[in-house]
């Protein structure tokens, strides 16, 4: 039986669901029985491969990075899970949604005039409205909470290992 | 008067004379989850989550607000009233803006707790997003619309328990909106006479009190609310 190839990505998020993800301790141990880790904020992998599993999503699409990023995953993945609340409704990355991009970025860069153009192409245009994944592409499963439980993020990879088509 | 006899989930079950289908089912051990409906107040019928199907009838009832009557089959589980529950769930969630992490009453939250029951773990439908305001000009209280579902407990509490009637909803569908009197700033209210009991009522963390730890429904200092009791009757 081949490895699970398994990735994490974090879009725009604060890396709290990838904590809760480290949170699973020595259940991690298991975890990398099962797996192999192709693709992750926490290992230094620059691309994110073909052929992926399953992938852990935390964050909701705020940026055109994000957006790319996203139709990457699931251009290259089996299995799409949007991992925590920024993931599956925007939550705290989507507070600046009532305000509007403009607003909020004059909130926050004043002395910027609120033109976040003037960064240059350094920095990933923001989007007029943050997005929770599923509105962006097609999303197989949700792991729900800020941050999810760790509990609840074993138990969506169980049930995952118990598809026929897991793995093979 | 004869007790009413109906049947409710294939279990039959009485109840008393003038009983609301609610009441019938939850004095027999049936429970119909309920989002707007709070004892001791007249039902308002505004959140619908307690729907339930009679037979017979074309579309379903809200079970807090229609009265039982002999004869009645009533069944509260069925697929497509599930599927209508969660519907007004996600459309309820999808309405303002709900971040559960950053409020006041998260875990005390009914709206959560019914979205967890209905196992809600994700809304198909677009956030709206609405910009809204955040009334804190109560010295005790502070109002904030974006977690407000317009349940209208607030309203019937203020009216039918305390009798001051601050509370009102004004405008229609999406624009509508909780007003003290004729939609002055809370703190210059003249009709409200700060018991807090809408506070209490409300569901979720539109409603609360400044200043306290916990759930932000009441003060767990019963001191600091005496001595702001002594400041009042000054």
């Amino acid at each position: 039986m081949r490895p699970i190839r398994l990735a994490t990505a974090w879009l725009s998020g604060c890396s709290g669901c990838h904590m809760s993800l480290l949170n699973l301790h020595h259940h991690l141990l298991e975890l990398l029985l099962k797996c192999e880790l192709v693709y992750s904020p926490l290992a230094d992998i620059k691309e994110y491969p073909a052929g992926v599993d399953i992938a852990l999503v935390e964050g909701a699409v705020g940026n055109a990075d994000n957006r790319e990023m996203a139709a990457l995953i699931r251009e290259r993945t089996v299995w799409v899970v949007s991992l925590g609340d920024c993931a599956v409704n925007g939550n705290v990355s989507g507070l600046r949604n009532p305000i509007g991009r403009e607003a909020a970025l004059a909130a926050a860069y004043p002395a910027e005039n609120g033109s976040h153009q003037r960064f240059g192409s350094d920095v990933p245009l923001l989007l007029p409205r943050v997005l929770p994944l599923h509105q962006v592409i097609r999303v197989d499963a949700f792991i729900p909470g800020c941050p999810p439980l760790p509990e609840d993020i074993s138990r969506m990879l169980a049930s995952f290992f118990k598809q026929p088509a897991a793995g093979g | 008067m004869p007790r009413l006899k109906l049947s409710i989930d294939g279990i039959p079950v009485s109840a008393g004379p003038g009983a609301t289908i609610l009441q019938a089912a939850r004095a027999n051990g049936i429970d119909i989850a309920t989002l707007c409906h709070l004892k001791g107040l007249i039902p308002a019928g505004a959140c619908r989550i307690c729907i339930v199907e009679v037979a017979g009838g074309r579309r379903p009832v809200p079970a807090c607000a229609t009265r039982a009557e002999s004869g009645m089959v009533i069944t509260t589980a069925s697929e497509r009233l599930q599927a209508a529950r969660r519907q007004i769930v996600e459309l309820l969630l999808a309405e303002r803006n709900h971040q559960c992490p950053v409020c006041v009453m998260n875990n005390n939250c009914e709206l959560q707790a019914v979205a967890r029951r209905f196992g809600i773990d994700h809304v198909r439908y677009g956030f709206i997003a609405p910009t809204l305001t955040v009334d804190i000009s109560h010295e005790r209280f502070g109002l904030d619309h974006n977690r407000c579902i317009l349940c209208r407990r607030c309203v019937r509490v203020c009216d039918q328990v305390e009798g001051a009637h601050t509370w009102d909803v004004r405008a229609r569908g999406t624009a509508s909106r909780i007003i003290s009197d004729l939609a002055r700033p809370w703190g210059e209210s003249g009709s409200c006479t700060g018991c807090g009991k809408c506070v209490q009522a409300c569901p979720t963390g539109a409603l609360f009190e400044k200043d306290v730890q916990g759930t932000r429904k009441g003060t767990l200092c019963l001191e600091k609310l005496l001595e702001w009791r002594r400041r009042r009757t000054r």
